[in-house]
C-alpha cells in the first residue's frame, strides 16, 4: 500500500535550500529591530558598559515610560505622547487631505464635460516631475513668506500639493462602468448624489488601500517637518529621530541609548503595524497606484 | 473621459479648485523661484541679489567638491539599486516557489517598508556605533577597525547596507506580485518544455518579468537619489564635510548651512533635469509595458 501512497512527497534538497534562503532573508529584515527591541529593556549604564545585549533585561517599562511621559532628556518641552500626537496628526491630516482632494479633482476630470478638463490634468501631471526634496529649499522660503512656518497647516498642506492620489483615482474611476452613471442620470441624480450614492460605496477598497499608503508616507515624512517645524511642541516622533541622534551622538553624557530606542520603536510601530494588518489593501494600493 | 459625463458648468471647477490652488502655491511657485535663483548670486548679509547669469552652474560645472558629491550618488545609486533588486529577486522567486508557509514569509519580508528613511539610518546607527555595535564589534573581530561618521568609506560602506535593507521589501513586493501575475498555463507549458529550473527562470520567468524590473529600476533610482536623505542625514552624524552625501543632501547643505541660494538653486535644477530624463524614460517602457500583457 505504501507504493500507491503519494501524499508525503520526500524532503527534495532544492526546497529546504528554498526555505532556508527565506528564513535569512526574514532574519536579515527582522535582527536590527529585534536589537533595537531588546535596547529598549537595558539601562544606560549596563549598555554602555557591556554592548548591546542580545537578550532581554528587566527595563522596558521605565524606558517607555520616561520616553512618552517625561519631558526634557532630547527635548526640552515635549515628552513622546506629544510627539506620537502630533504624528497622528501628519499621518492622518495627510491621508485624509490627500484623499479628499485627488477624489474631487478626479472625479471633475472623469465625469465632467469641461473645457479644459486636459490642461487641469496635465497641470496636476508635471507635479510628479519634481519631488518635494528637489524644490526644497524654495518651498521653505515660500512656506515662511506666507507666515506658515511651526504650524500644522504648514506641516501638512505643502505635502499636499502632488499628483499621485488624482492618478490613482482618475484611473479607478474610468474603469467604472459607463452604465453607472447612464441609469444614475435617468433616474434623475445629479452629480452630488451620484458621487454619495454611488461613487463613494464603489470606491471603498481604493480609498482603504490609498489611506494606508498616504498615512505611512505622511508618518514617515522627514526633511519637511525637520525644516518647517523648529518649534518643539509641533515636533513628530520622525522629526524627533534628528534630535534624538544628537543628544546620543554628539552628547557627552552617558547616552540614554534605552529612552532612545523606545521613542524610535513608538515612531515605527503604528505604520508597521497597519502594513501589517492590512497587507492585503496595502500591496493592492501600492502596486495600483504606481502603474 | 467619459461619453455620459455631466454638463454643469461651475461644480467641475469648485472641486478642482482645491487641488490646483494648492498646486500653484506650493509647487509652480517654488519650482519657478527654484529656476530664477539659480540665475542670482545673494549676498551673503542678506543685503539683496546680483543677477550673474549661468555663473551659479559654471561654477557647478568646475567645481571638483561638487564633481566628487555627484560620482558618490552615482556610486551609491547603482550599487543601491542592484543590490537590492538583486535581493529581493531572490527571495521574490523563492517565495513565489515555495507553498508552505508562503503567506508568512511574504510578510516577514515586506514589513520594513513601512519603516523611516531616518529610523533605517538610527538603526543602522546602532548596528554601527563605535563603543557598542555587534556589527563594529564583527568587524573588530576580524582586526578592523569600523568607523563610521569619522571615516569616509566605512560610512559609505554602512549607507549601503541601511539603505539596501530599507529598499528590499518594495522591490520584493512589486517583484512577487509580477511573478504571480504570470499565467498558469504559461508556467505549466513551461514546465512540459523544459525541466531545468534555472533554465525556465531566464527564458520565460525574466523575459516575463523585464517590465516590471524596468519600472522598479526607475523607481529605485529615484529612491537612491531621494528618499535616502533620512538615511544619510542620520548617519553623517552632524558632520557632512568629511562624509560621503548625495547631490540631493548637497542641495541642503548648501542652501540652509552655507546660505548659498544661488548655488542651492543651480542644483536643485539640475536635479529637476534629471528627473525629468528618468520619468521620459518611464514613460517610453510604460508605452511598451502595454504590448506585452
Amino acid at each position: 500500500m505504501t507504493k500507491i501512497s503519494h501524499n508525503k512527497k520526500p524532503l527534495r534538497l532544492s526546497t529546504v535550500v528554498d526555505h532556508a534562503i527565506l528564513v535569512i532573508g526574514a532574519l536579515v529584515m527582522l535582527f536590527p529591530v529585534y536589537l533595537a527591541l531588546t535596547t529598549t529593556s537595558h539601562d544606560n549604564i549596563t549598555l554602555s558598559r557591556e554592548g548591546l545585549k542580545f537578550g532581554f533585561g528587566d527595563q522596558m517599562g521605565v524606558n517607555f515610560y520616561t520616553a512618552m511621559f517625561e519631558k526634557g532628556g532630547f527635548t526640552e518641552q515635549i515628552d513622546g505622547t506629544k510627539m506620537l500626537i502630533n504624528s497622528l496628526i501628519l499621518g492622518i491630516g495627510f491621508a485624509i487631505g490627500k484623499i479628499v482632494l485627488s477624489m474631487a479633482a478626479a472625479y471633475a476630470i472623469v465625469y465632467f464635460r469641461l473645457r479644459f478638463a486636459t490642461f487641469a490634468f496635465w497641470i496636476i501631471f508635471t507635479t510628479i516631475l519634481l519631488p518635494l526634496e528637489v524644490r526644497i529649499l524654495p518651498s521653505y522660503e515660500v512656506v515662511t513668506g506666507l507666515g506658515m512656518a511651526n504650524t500644522y497647516a504648514g506641516l501638512i498642506v505643502p505635502l499636499l500639493a502632488s499628483a499621485t492620489g488624482t492618478f490613482f483615482f482618475r484611473q479607478f474611476f474610468l474603469s467604472v462602468p459607463e452604465e453607472l452613471v447612464e441609469a444614475a442620470r435617468i433616474d434623475g441624480a445629479g452629480p452630488g448624489k451620484f458621487f454619495i450614492d454611488i461613487l463613494v460605496p464603489l470606491s471603498r477598497t481604493m480609498i482603504a488601500a490609498i489611506f494606508i499608503i498616504m498615512f505611512v508616507y505622511g508618518w514617515n515624512q522627514y526633511l519637511w517637518p525637520t525644516l518647517i517645524t523648529t518649534d518643539e511642541s509641533l515636533f513628530t516622533l520622525v522629526r524627533g529621530i534628528k534630535q534624538i541622534t544628537q543628544s546620543v551622538y554628539e552628547g557627552n553624557t552617558i547616552p540614554e541609548y534605552g529612552q532612545a530606542w523606545a521613542l524610535a520603536i513608538i515612531a515605527m510601530l503604528p505604520p508597521v503595524l497597519i502594513v501589517i494588518f492590512f497587507q492585503s489593501w496595502f500591496v493592492k494600493g501600492l502596486v495600483e497606484s504606481e502603474k | 473621459m467619459k461619453r455620459a459625463a455631466f454638463s454643469q458648468p461651475l461644480m467641475p471647477v469648485a472641486l478642482l479648485l482645491p487641488q490646483l490652488v494648492i498646486i500653484a502655491v506650493f509647487f509652480y511657485w517654488p519650482a519657478w523661484e527654484a529656476i530664477y535663483s539659480s540665475f542670482f548670486l545673494q549676498d551673503p548679509f542678506g543685503f539683496g541679489s546680483n543677477f550673474v547669469g549661468a555663473n551659479n552652474y559654471t561654477r557647478l560645472a568646475t567645481s571638483s567638491e561638487y564633481a566628487k558629491v555627484a560620482g558618490f550618488t552615482v556610486f551609491f545609486t547603482v550599487i543601491v539599486t542592484v543590490l537590492s533588486l538583486g535581493t529581493a529577486l531572490l527571495l521574490a522567486v523563492k517565495a513565489d516557489k515555495v507553498v508552505r508557509g508562503a503567506k508568512t514569509y511574504r510578510t516577514l519580508l515586506m514589513w520594513v517598508y513601512a519603516i523611516a528613511p531616518p529610523v533605517a539610518g538610527f538603526l543602522g546607527a546602532l548596528l554601527f556605533d563605535q563603543n557598542i555595535g555587534p556589527i563594529t564589534d564583527l568587524f573588530a573581530f576580524f582586526g578592523y577597525n569600523l568607523q563610521i561618521g569619522l571615516n569616509y568609506n566605512d560610512t559609505a560602506f554602512a549607507m549601503i547596507v541601511v539603505s539596501v535593507w530599507k529598499q528590499i521589501p518594495v522591490n520584493f513586493i512589486f517583484l512577487l506580485s509580477g511573478l504571480q501575475s504570470i499565467p498558469v498555463a504559461v508556467r505549466e507549458a513551461a514546465l512540459i518544455d523544459n525541466k531545468s529550473g534555472t533554465r525556465r527562470f531566464w527564458d520565460i520567468t525574466f523575459p516575463l518579468l523585464a517590465p516590471t524590473a524596468f519600472f522598479l529600476l526607475i523607481i529605485n533610482i529615484t529612491y537612491a537619489l531621494f528618499d535616502t536623505f533620512g538615511v544619510i542625514d542620520i548617519m553623517v552624524k552632524g558632520n557632512p564635510a568629511s562624509n560621503p552625501i548625495t547631490l540631493v543632501y548637497k542641495v541642503y547643505t548648501d542652501g540652509f548651512r552655507g546660505s548659498d541660494l544661488g548655488g542651492s538653486s543651480a542644483q536643485s535644477v539640475v536635479l529637476m533635469v534629471l528627473v525629468l530624463a528618468l520619468t521620459v524614460m518611464q514613460f517610453r517602457m510604460l508605452e511598451r509595458r502595454i504590448h506585452y500583457t
